[in-house]
């Protein structure tokens, strides 16, 4: 493993299956009576959010705390930063203080990476603008695992698994990550959306991309619905919410057109009656509060094979 | 081999137990078992891994052999609470299976291939304290090699192996290694 995870594309496969191995150990934790452990005791891990998070804040903050780390939440809201500190200086005083990890939310692409060559303890991206999101796609690929190749499946890729994700591709760091991480677990990823929602560059993703959701949907094993980010468009997209809706939301008629086993995703928050509705979001295909537990599982892995051995050689730094 | 070099030259290599003297061993150990638990009654065999894991289930099997019993068996990963973490790259998790019933108010046998520092024992012992409160706990080695760091030891030992340091103890199990023994060798650490 590198020291940082910047991006999914920076994960091989036996890291990724290292990453999904050892989060199926940790899934244990949550029967027991204790759901701690000492292993990271003594070091600190900086939240440090610029954009608004629940989840995804919680869910690390949850992760580090259970692996007994300190941990230490900054959000850009009533910080030095509403007074005009750069991220650069933000940096060397979490540096200065002697964080192990940063975990770090921003809205510019590419955040992180940048962040990566000021502090010496590792960076883990949890959102970057519209770039990246790895531990969004490590959980989503450890539900699929755990969905669709039974719990316990150590061991093993999603080799063959078709995924069809589904909507704003454009602004979406989830999808990104999504693709890069399931492909190179040797799943086949198929993006469907309205031309308009997908990146100029999306002919050089590994996936194959698709207009129409209604042909996709039958040979469909995991169906990932995208939030339409209506924050992030600056244009119009698509002429009205009720058109997109029809066209690539995922109602109950639609569903009903999926292979019985197939599984609905979304990454959260759900705009209920535009990209999924109620009734899909609420159904037992749908593994969308499971993906909430997995998230807190598989940071917890991540967390761990970053931070719980030996501390990376200096060289490997600002990699 | 390499004898010039070899500081305790003459065993590298050399067998220490073979498959029928692993089988013996287990056997005796079982005995003790259930004489020490009388009878073996809330008794729960935990493997750590890789190697103590078979050894807990061949045990189990005994046990269960010659008192009609069902020992539950499972495996305890220690990796968590191991205290020398910081001086490796992360390791891959192990195991851990807790048969159902758990580990309160049972008497926990606790089952590894060789007894060294004693480190992982403590480990074991903590990653245990975090699963349920056992009656009582005990542990089983197949070698134990001395050179303890800690105050621990065994409560059923196959074979008490006096070596250097410099000595290091090859396990081999037929259900990892395709074959059963016991050899030391001289790479040491």
């Amino acid at each position: 493993m590198k020291r940082h995870l910047i991006s999914a594309a920076d994960l091989s496969r036996s890291d990724a299956l290292l990453i999904l191995d050892t989060a199926e150990e940790l899934a244990q934790l949550a029967d027991r009576p204790i759901k701690k452990l000492p292993t990271l005791r003594g070091r600190t891990v900086v939240n440090l959010f610029y954009e608004d998070s629940t989840r995804t804040r919680i869910s690390f903050e949850a992760a580090a705390k259970r692996l007994s780390a300190d941990v230490i939440n900054f959000s850009a809201k009533g910080s030095s930063v509403a007074k005009g500190e750069s991220l650069k200086d933000t940096a060397l005083t979490l540096e200065a203080m002697g964080a192990d990890a940063v975990v770090i939310r921003h809205g510019a692409s590419g955040a992180a990476h940048r962040l990566a060559h000021w502090v010496r303890g590792s960076v883990l991206n949890a959102g970057d603008g519209t770039h990246e999101h790895p531990t969004q796609a490590l959980l989503d690929a450890f539900t699929i695992r755990r969905r669709l190749k039974g719990q316990g499946a150590r061991g093993a890729g999603l080799d063959g698994l078709r995924v069809t994700i589904v909507g704003d591709v454009l602004h979406s760091r989830v999808a990104r990550s999504n693709v890069l991480l399931l492909s190179t677990l040797g799943a086949e990823v198929t993006l469907a959306a309205p031309p308009t929602l997908l990146p100029l560059a999306v002919g050089s993703w590994p996936c194959e991309v698709s207009y129409e959701l209604d042909s996709e949907l039958p040979k469909s094993d995991v169906v990932m619905m995208l939030r339409v980010q209506q924050e992030r468009m600056t244009a119009a997209y698509f002429p009205s919410v009720r058109e997109y809706s029809r066209r690539y939301g995922l109602d109950v008629e639609r569903m009903a057109r999926l292979p019985g086993h197939a599984i609905v995703m979304h990454p959260g928050p759900m705009n209920r009656g535009v990209e999924i509705a109620a009734e899909v979001a609420d159904s037992v295909r749908s593994t969308i509060v499971e993906q909430v537990a997995n998230g807190v599982t598989t940071r917890m892995a991540v967390l761990y094979l970053l931070l719980g051995g030996t501390e990376f050689p200096a060289t490997e730094a600002g990699q | 081999m390499c004898a010039a070099s070899n500081p305790v030259a003459g065993r590298d290599g050399l067998a220490v137990l073979d498959a029928e003297e692993i089988r013996r061993a287990l056997t005796r150990i079982a005995h003790e078992i259930l004489e020490r638990t009388h009878g073996g009654d809330e008794v729960i065999l935990l493997g750590i891994p890789t190697r103590g894991v078979p050894l807990a289930r061949r045990l189990a099997a005994r046990v269960g052999e010659f008192e009609g019993l069902d020992v539950p068996c499972g495996s305890l990963d220690v990796t968590m609470h191991r205290d020398d973490l910081r001086l490796h790259p992360a390791r891959a998790l192990g195991r851990t299976d807790l048969p159902p019933g758990g580990v309160d108010g049972r008497t926990v046998v606790l089952v590894d291939d060789v007894l060294y520092s004693g480190r992982t024992v403590r480990a074991a012992l903590d990653a245990l304290n975090d699963l349920g409160r056992p009656r009582a706990v005990q542990l089983a080695v197949l070698v134990d090699r001395g050179h303890r760091e800690l105050p621990i030891r065994a409560d059923y030992v196959g074979k008490n192996l006096p070596t250097s340091q410099r000595e290091v103890v090859h396990v081999l199990l037929t259900e990892i290694d395709g074959q059963d023994n016991v050899t030391i060798g001289d790479e040491g650490r």
